[in-house]
């Protein structure tokens, strides 16, 4: 199945999340990753949400995440050139003998080292997709302690964006 | 002006021209009653429980075409709204809810009637929020009477910390709304009117499926016209019944499960489905694969995600019913369409609804002469079962508004509670005839005396067959007559029970009964309470077996 990325700016309001993962939920829609975070405005707040699904799907999808009044503008980018990252950070047993081998890892997925432990190191490491997972099936090998990824977060290439029209600008904060 | 949040709060509702507000009082409303203690324009219905209270609003709000308005207390009172609400959303009926909450520092404590009513209600709702800044009070509620009663309209709940309600602010009504994530569009898209002229132009077998949008946008008129001007057969949803004139030529009745035969028929033949305001429920639809299999489909409806949800659309057109009929009657060019209402008119006279009136009093046949006393000038509310698909069936419905029902949810218990706010809602002089069954009724029969301390005139039909009669109906068709916990064993004298509650009482056993006694009921200036015992045997029929499509129904032998 074809995995859409949407890029959705939503009222910063409390519970915003709340509505749109309860949403996912009950109307059976599969997440495949969500990252949220506020824009350059303090009152708006941008979800970068990943979703599994055919055409009919993801436009039920989007039909109904248009129906929750905090949600203000909602793009299917997938069709799009944009540039997607995540942000992996591993932790992974290495006894001393096996560090310069693992930084030499590292160094091929210009990952950098955040901590060191007696027996780990832990790396962080920015990229799209393909590329967190190829670091973590390298990293796999010597014993993954922990592994977060933050999901992924995308921009349209180019001179287009994904932003508040003018009126929208315009309507400051409502309830 | 200064003043505390729940007086702000009353002078929301009277800016929003509220007359009526349906509650049940407690603690964490205090603040909240005693702003209403001091208004002289909004009237306070004292329900008996608050699922009550809801379904008034309900009622209120589906007669009159206004926002129903319903408050009710923290923890269990909020609670007891659930069922209401989420009848409310499923019907897309315009409803602003207002509970109380516990103060703003306790909450997330599990506090004494403490309950996370906003989360609770978060999928049944068109909206909510927690008022948690006391100077957002006036827009919060300015947005919610617009969010609940504009679009598809739904309803907004607002839960309110006591101490939030307490709090004084400068009040000053937002004369507009500003909702950025908000925007309904009303305005069909003109290219798309006139594809939809176009393929009206070259149907050879067009039909109209109504449903509860065209009543929602007040387009009955209109509907009329376009039918009339397309020569086109109108068949309603459960909830588009009453959206059409139920003695025209044109109309075909309700379709789906429990619908005619020659509406189901129809919808089979038809070349072109022109669907206003109707969501393909699965009531209706039933298989898909079987449902208007030779059809162009038309969906005009104002919620883009009821269009190409449940079957595929060869022309999706957003916007309002009224405004886009209006926009689409001059583009319509009269074609004879002779052959195909010969068609209707044929598939009417084969199968006509039918029932045996072979032995008791058949419950048909009181609804029969219940449209003979009224023809249709009254409010019909029902309870759900089978007494609410045999009002469906029998009554002709013939103005906007006067059938009251709840379809989405099909919830035992709305009838009593909705009869009040319709009897509220109605013009005076309008009769207001509640059709309910015996297990229905007993869900919210409290409400009997909300009914009484407010004077309404609510003639009470009980169609009385000792039984939860359409879970027996299914059992008797899915379980091989397994009647489990669908017959009562006990109940109640339901004469000396109305009486007790000061509702003259009679009980119909026979035709004549309801001959001689039903006008006299009907006509009488108060109340009443007809007890009908009817056989418990009946089905309701026609009736489309499970799995099966629309046109393969099992009818009246
Ligand atoms: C025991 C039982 C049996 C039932 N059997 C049947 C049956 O046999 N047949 C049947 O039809 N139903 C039956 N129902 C009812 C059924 O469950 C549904 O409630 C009903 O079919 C839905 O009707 P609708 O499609 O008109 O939608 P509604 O729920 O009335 O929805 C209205 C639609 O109109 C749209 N709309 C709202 N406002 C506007 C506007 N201004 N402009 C344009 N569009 C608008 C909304 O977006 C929505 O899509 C039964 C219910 C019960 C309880
Ligand atoms: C609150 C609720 N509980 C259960 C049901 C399932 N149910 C649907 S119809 C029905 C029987 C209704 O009995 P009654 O009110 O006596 O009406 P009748 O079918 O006999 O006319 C039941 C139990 C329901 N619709 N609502």
């Amino acid at each position: 199945m074809e995995k859409h990325t949407l890029s959705v700016l939503v009222e910063n309001s409390p519970g915003v999340l709340t509505r749109v993962a309860g949403l996912f939920a009950r109307r059976g829609f599969n997440i495949d990753s969500l990252a949220v975070g506020r824009t350059d405005r303090d009152d708006v707040s941008r979800m970068t949400i990943v979703v599994e699904g055919d055409k009919p799907l993801i436009e039920q999808v989007t039909k109904q995440l248009h129906k929750l009044i905090d949600v203000i503008k909602i793009s299917n980018i997938t069709e799009d050139e944009y540039v997607d990252r995540e942000l992996v950070m591993i932790k992974v047993a290495a006894e001393p003998s096996q560090r310069v081998e693992i930084m030499h890892i590292a160094g091929i997925f210009r990952a950098r080292v955040v901590d060191l432990g007696s027996k780990t190191m832990t790396f962080e490491c920015t990229g799209n997709e393909g590329k967190i997972n190829a670091f973590e099936e390298s990293l796999r090998p010597y014993g993954i302690k922990e592994l977060v990824r933050t999901g992924k977060i995308a921009m349209l290439r180019g001179s287009k964006f994904v932003a508040l029209s003018l009126a929208q600008a315009r309507e400051a904060e409502s309830a | 002006m200064e003043m505390t949040v729940a007086e702000a709060l009353v002078e929301c509702l009277e800016r929003e021209n509220v007359e009526v507000v349906f509650g049940y009082p407690g603690g964490a409303v205090l603040p909240l009653y005693d702003a209403l203690y001091h208004s002289t324009r909004i009237r306070h219905v004292l329900v008996r429980h608050e699922q009550g209270g809801v379904h008034a609003a309900d009622g209120y709000a589906r007669v009159s075409g206004k926002v129903g308005v319903c408050i009710a207390t923290s923890g269990p009172g909020a609670t007891n709204l659930v069922t209401g609400i989420a009848n409310a959303y499923m019907d897309s009926v315009p409803l602003v809810l207002f509970t109380g909450q516990v103060p703003t520092i306790q909450i997330g404590t599990d506090a004494f009637q403490e309950v996370d009513i906003t989360g609770i209600t978060l999928p049944i709702t068109k909206h909510n929020c927690l008022l948690k800044d006391p100077s957002k009070l006036a827009i919060v509620v300015k947005n919610a009477f617009h969010i609940a009663s504009t679009g598809r309209p739904g309803p907004v709940l607002i839960d309110i910390p006591k101490d939030v309600a307490q709090a004084r602010i400068s009040f000053k009504y937002p004369s507009t709304v500003r909702l950025r994530g908000y925007k309904p569009t009303y305005k069909g898209h003109p290219a798309k009117i006139n594809e939809i002229a176009k393929l009206i132009g070259k149907a050879k077998r067009p039909i109209i499926y109504a449903g509860g949008g065209v009543l929602a946008s007040n387009a009955s008129e209109e509907l009329l016209k376009f039918a009339e001007a397309i020569s086109a057969p109108v068949t309603n949803t459960f909830m588009g019944l009453a959206g059409f004139p139920g003695d025209h030529p044109l109309f075909l009745g309700m379709l789906g499960l429990h619908g005619t035969r020659y509406a189901n028929l129809a919808i089979t033949e038809c070349d072109l489905l022109i669907g206003l305001g109707a969501r393909f429920d699965d009531r209706v639809v039933m298989n898909i694969t079987s449902f208007a299999p030779h059809a162009t489909v038309v969906h005009i409806d104002i919620d883009p995600a009821e269009i190409g949800k449940v079957i595929a659309t060869n022309v999706p057109l957003v916007g309002d019913v009224k405004l886009i009929l209006k926009e689409l009657l001059p583009l319509i060019e009269k074609v004879d369409r002779s052959e195909w209402l010969e068609r209707i008119k044929s598939l009417k006279a084969q199968y006509p609804l039918s029932y045996n009136r072979d032995s008791g009093l058949k419950p048909q046949f009181i609804i029969e002469q219940l449209w003979n006393c009224t023809k249709g000038d009254a409010v019909i509310v029902t309870d759900v079962g089978q007494h609410q698909m045999w009002v469906a069936q029998y009554y002709h419905f013939k103005k906007p508004r006067t059938l009251v029902s709840s379809g989405g949810l099909g919830c035992m218990g709305f009838g009593l509670p909705a009869s009040v706010g319709a009897a509220l809602a109605a013009h005076p002089g309008c009769k207001v005839v509640l059709v309910t069954g015996d297990g229905s009724i007993q869900m919210t029969i409290q409400e009997l005396a909300t009914m009484m301390e407010q004077g309404l005139s609510v003639k009470i039909i009980l169609f009385n067959n000792s039984a939860l009669g359409m879970v027996r109906q299914l059992q008797q068709y899915y379980c091989q007559g397994r009647h489990m916990a669908t017959h009562f064993q006990f109940h109640p004298d339901f004469e000396i029970l109305a009486k007790a509650y000061g509702i003259p009482a009679y009980t119909f056993r026979t035709e004549e009964d309801v001959i001689k006694g039903l006008p006299e009921v009907l006509e009488s200036p108060g109340p009443a309470f007809v007890n009908c015992i009817i056989p418990p045997e009946e089905n309701v029929l026609p009736m489309v077996p499970i799995g099966k499509g629309i046109s393969e129904t099992i009818e009246c032998e």
